[in-house]
C-alpha cells in the first residue's frame, strides 16, 4: 500500500513543523497582537478557533473525497484514509465546539448559543461518530468499507442543508454573533496557526491511516501466492452425458 | 449441439475475512449436464454455487455462466440462472402462493392463482397454498423454495443441498425435478452430501476440499475414484 | 418492476399490521410521557406540542424502519429478489414508499392524541397533513437506506437511531417549526419557507439514497 512506501519520517517532520508553527502563531496571537476593541482578550481565542474550523472542514471534506474514491475506484487505501480522516475530523470538530463554548460563556453567559456554524459542527460530530460506530459493528471488511463510504457521502451532502435549516431556525430569535471577522492586523497569527494545525492534522491522518491499513491487513487473509494466479486453463470435465 | 460450455470458471477465489473459502477453482461444464458438487462441510460447495450464481462476488478470477461474464454482465447472468440456497428466500409473513406471486410479478409472468397452483401441486403444497410460510415445517419450506426455483425457468440452475430437510417422498420429488430439468436441457449444478444418490443421478461430478478442486470426472466414478474419505461423507439415503 | 416492489411491500405491511398498531401505541405513550416531563402547565404544553409530536414520530420511525427490513433479511428474501434479477432501485423505492405511507399514517394518527393532551390543534388540517407527509418522507428516505445497512450489522437497534438522527435534524427543525406555526398562528406566512426546505431535503435524499442503495445490499 502506498502508506508504506512513504518515508516513515514524513509524518513526524510534519508534526514537528506543525507544532512549531502553532506555538509561534499562538504566542503571537496571545501576547504580541493588539487586543480587540470591544471584546478584549477573550477574542484572542479566534487565533485558534478559526484555524481549527478551517481544518476541521478540510478533514471532513477529505473524508468525503476518500468515500467517493473508495466507492467508485476501490482499493483498501481509500478506506484506511477515510477512517483516519473521519477520526481526525471528529476530534477537530469536538475541539471546535469546546472552543465555541469557552468563548460563549464569558461573552454571553451561556455555554452554548446555537450559532448556526457551531450547531452544524455539533450535528456533524454526532453524524460521523455514528459512522465510526457503524464501522465497529460490521465485521466484514468489504461491507464495512462500502457502508461507511455511503454513510459518509450522505452525511456530507446533508451538511449544507443542516447549516441552512439551523441558520433559519436561529434567525427567528435574537441573533448572537460569534466573532467571524478578524481585521487585517490580525491575519498573520491566524495564517501561521492555520498552517500549524494543517501540518499537525496531516501528520495525524498519515499516521492513523497507517494504523488502519495495518489493521485491515491483519483482518484480511494473506494474498494468494503468485504462482497460483498465473493464467489458468479451465479444467475440462470429462465424461459423457448419461 | 452447441458445445460452448454453459458454466466456465477460471481461478475463482473467495475469502471470508481471514479464511479463503474458494482457492483457484477452475471448471468447465458442458451444456445440459447435471453436475454433482461433492465435499465435506466447509469445503466451499455453497460458496462456489453462490459465486457462480452471482449471489456473492468472486475476490479473484472470473466465470462465464450462460454465456455472460459474472463480473461485467451480472444482470444478464441473473436473468438466466436460478439459485436454490440454504436460505429459503421466502417471506415468512406471506402465504406460499403469495411468495410465488411476488416472484412471478418481478419476472413479468402470470401471477394469477390458476397459473401458479399447478406448480404448488407438483411440490405437494397445493392444500397449504394460502397458509403463511411461518406455519410451515422445514421440509415444506424446502418444497416451496424448490417451486420458487422452478418458476424462474432458468437455463442454469444451482441447487444447494436440495434434499436437505426433505422426507422420502420429498427425495423422490427432487429426483423427478432433476430428471425434468435434464430433459429440458437445463444445466444443473447440485451440491449434495448424498453420495450414492447423486452419483447415480448426475452426469459429472467434482469434489471440493478446503476450497480447492480436488477431482473431477464422471459422476459414477465419484464413490470409488473421488479420493473421498467415505467415512467423512454422511450417506443419508 | 417498481409496481411489483410496491405490491410486495404493501402486502407485507398489511400482513404485519398488528405491529403498526403496536408502534402507534408506542408513539402515543411517548406523547404522554413528554407531557409528564413538562408538567401540567397547559400553556407550556401547547407551545411545545409540535416538538413532542415530531419527537414521538421520530422515535416510532426507528421501529417502523427496522421492522421493514426484518422480513427481508430473516430468510434472505431480498437476496432472492436481487437474483431474479430485480432492480435494486425499484426495491429501494418500493420499500421507502411503503415506509413513508406507514410513517405518514402514524403521524396523522398521533395528531388527535396531541390535540387532546396538549390542547394543540390547527384549523388548517390540510396544511398539517401536508407537513406530516413532507416530514415523514424526509424520515423515510435516509431511514430506509440505513435500515437496510443496519439490519445486516450487529447491534442493529442502537445503530439505526445513531446513524439516522443527526442526519434528519433539518427535517426535525423544519417540521417542528412548521407544525408549531400551524398550531400557534403564522402571521408572516413562514410555513411556506419551511415546507420548501422540507421539499429540498426530500428531493435530495430520495434521489441520493436511491442511487446508493444498490451498493449497500450487494455482496
Amino acid at each position: 500500500m502506498s502508506a508504506e512506501r512513504e518515508s516513515p519520517l514524513v509524518p513526524y517532520v510534519l508534526a514537528f513543523l506543525g507544532l512549531v508553527l502553532l506555538l509561534w502563531g499562538s504566542w503571537w496571537g496571545l501576547f504580541a497582537a493588539p487586543g480587540e476593541a470591544h471584546m478584549g482578550n477573550v477574542q484572542r481565542i479566534m487565533y485558534v478557533h478559526v484555524p481549527t474550523a478551517w481544518n476541521a472542514m478540510l478533514a471532513l471534506t477529505f473524508a468525503f473525497a476518500c468515500a467517493l474514491a473508495s466507492l467508485f475506484r476501490g482499493g483498501w487505501q481509500w478506506d484506511a484514509r477515510l477512517e483516519a480522516a473521519m477520526e481526525v475530523g471528529i476530534v477537530l470538530s469536538i475541539l471546535l465546539c469546546m472552543q465555541g463554548a469557552i468563548w460563549a460563556k464569558p461573552t454571553w453567559g451561556v455555554w452554548w448559543d446555537w450559532d448556526p456554524r457551531l450547531t452544524t459542527t455539533a450535528v456533524l460530530v454526532f453524524a460521523f461518530a455514528g459512522i465510526l460506530a457503524l464501522r465497529h459493528f460490521v465485521d466484514d471488511p468489504v461491507k464495512r468499507a462500502v457502508w461507511s463510504a455511503v454513510a459518509t457521502i450522505v452525511a456530507y451532502v446533508d451538511v449544507p442543508i443542516v447549516y441552512f435549516s439551523v441558520k433559519w431556525w436561529n434567525s427567528l430569535h435574537q441573533l448572537q454573533s460569534t466573532p467571524e471577522t478578524v481585521s487585517r492586523a490580525f491575519h498573520w497569527p491566524l495564517r501561521i496557526n492555520a498552517f500549524g494545525i494543517l501540518f499537525l492534522m496531516s501528520a495525524m491522518i498519515g499516521l492513523r491511516t497507517k494504523v488502519a491499513a495495518l489493521r485491515l491487513r491483519s483482518e484480511l487473509a494473506p494474498p494468494l501466492p503468485a504462482e497460483l494466479v498465473a493464467p489458468l486453463t479451465a479444467q475440462r470435465l470429462e465424461g459423457s452425458a448419461r | 449441439m452447441d458445445a460452448t460450455p454453459s458454466v466456465e470458471g477460471w481461478g475463482l477465489c473467495r475469502r471470508y475475512g481471514r479464511r479463503w473459502a474458494l482457492v483457484d477453482v477452475s471448471l468447465s461444464v458442458p451444456p445440459a449436464s447435471v453436475v454433482m458438487v461433492a465435499g465435506r462441510n466447509g469445503s466451499g460447495k455453497s460458496t462456489l454455487l453462490r459465486v457462480l450464481s452471482t449471489a456473492i462476488r468472486a475476490d479473484r478470477g472470473t466465470a462465464r455462466v450462460a454465456g455472460h461474464d459474472i463480473r461485467t454482465a451480472t444482470q444478464e447472468v441473473r436473468r438466466r440462472i436460478a439459485l436454490l440456497s440454504h436460505h429459503s428466500h421466502l417471506y415468512e409473513a406471506l402465504s406460499a402462493l403469495e411468495n410465488l406471486q411476488v416472484v412471478a410479478r418481478f419476472l413479468r409472468r402470470n401471477p394469477r392463482r390458476d397459473a401458479l397452483l399447478p406448480l404448488l401441486e407438483e411440490v405437494g403444497l397445493a392444500d397449504r397454498a394460502d397458509d403463511a410460510v411461518t406455519t410451515f415445517s422445514a421440509g415444506m419450506r424446502k418444497r416451496l423454495s424448490l417451486a420458487r426455483t422452478l418458476l424462474q425457468e432458468a437455463a442454469v440452475v444451482f441447487l444447494d443441498e436440495p434434499y436437505g430437510q426433505l422426507d422420502p417422498p420429498g427425495f423422490r420429488l427432487v429426483d423427478r425435478l432433476l430428471d425434468r430439468l435434464r430433459r429440458r436441457g437445463t444445466t444443473v449444478l447440485m451440491a449434495t452430501h448424498l453420495l450414492e444418490r447423486g452419483s447415480a443421478l448426475c452426469d459429472l461430478g467434482i469434489v471440493l476440499e478446503e476450497g480447492r478442486l480436488r477431482w473431477s470426472g464422471p459422476a459414477r466414478d465419484l464413490p470409488s475414484h473421488g479420493g473421498l474419505d467415505a467415512a467423512a461423507l454422511p450417506v443419508a439415503d | 418492476m417498481i409496481v411489483a416492489a410496491l405490491r410486495k411491500d404493501f402486502l407485507l405491511q398489511w400482513r404485519t399490521r398488528a405491529q403498526v398498531a403496536a408502534i402507534f401505541v408506542f408513539g402515543a405513550t411517548a406523547l404522554l410521557l413528554f407531557s409528564f416531563a413538562i408538567g401540567p402547565n397547559a400553556e407550556a404544553l401547547r407551545q411545545h406540542a409540535a416538538g413532542f409530536l415530531w419527537l414521538a414520530l421520530l422515535l416510532s420511525s426507528t421501529l417502523t424502519l427496522a421492522e421493514s427490513f426484518q422480513s427481508e433479511m430473516e430468510q434472505h428474501a431480498l437476496e432472492g429478489l436481487l437474483l431474479l434479477p430485480a432492480d435494486a432501485r425499484a426495491l429501494y423505492y418500493g420499500k421507502a414508499l411503503s415506509n413513508w405511507a406507514q410513517l405518514a399514517l402514524l403521524g396523522v394518527a398521533l395528531v388527535p392524541i396531541m390535540v387532546v393532551l396538549y390542547d394543540a390543534g390547527s384549523m388548517n388540517v390540510a396544511a398539517l397533513v401536508g407537513i406530516i407527509l413532507l416530514g415523514s418522507a424526509g424520515l423515510s428516505a435516509p431511514g430506509t437506506l440505513y435500515a437496510a445497512m443496519t439490519s445486516q450489522a450487529r447491534s442493529k437497534q442502537t445503530l439505526l437511531p445513531l446513524l439516522l438522527f443527526p442526519l434528519v435534524v433539518p427535517v426535525l427543525l423544519s417540521a417542528v417549526k412548521a407544525t408549531s406555526l400551524l398550531i400557534l398562528g403564522d402571521p408572516m406566512d413562514q410555513v411556506r419557507s419551511w415546507s420548501l426546505l422540507l421539499v429540498c431535503f426530500d428531493l435530495i435524499h430520495w434521489s441520493l439514497c436511491g442511487l446508493l442503495f444498490g451498493r449497500v445490499v450487494e455482496d
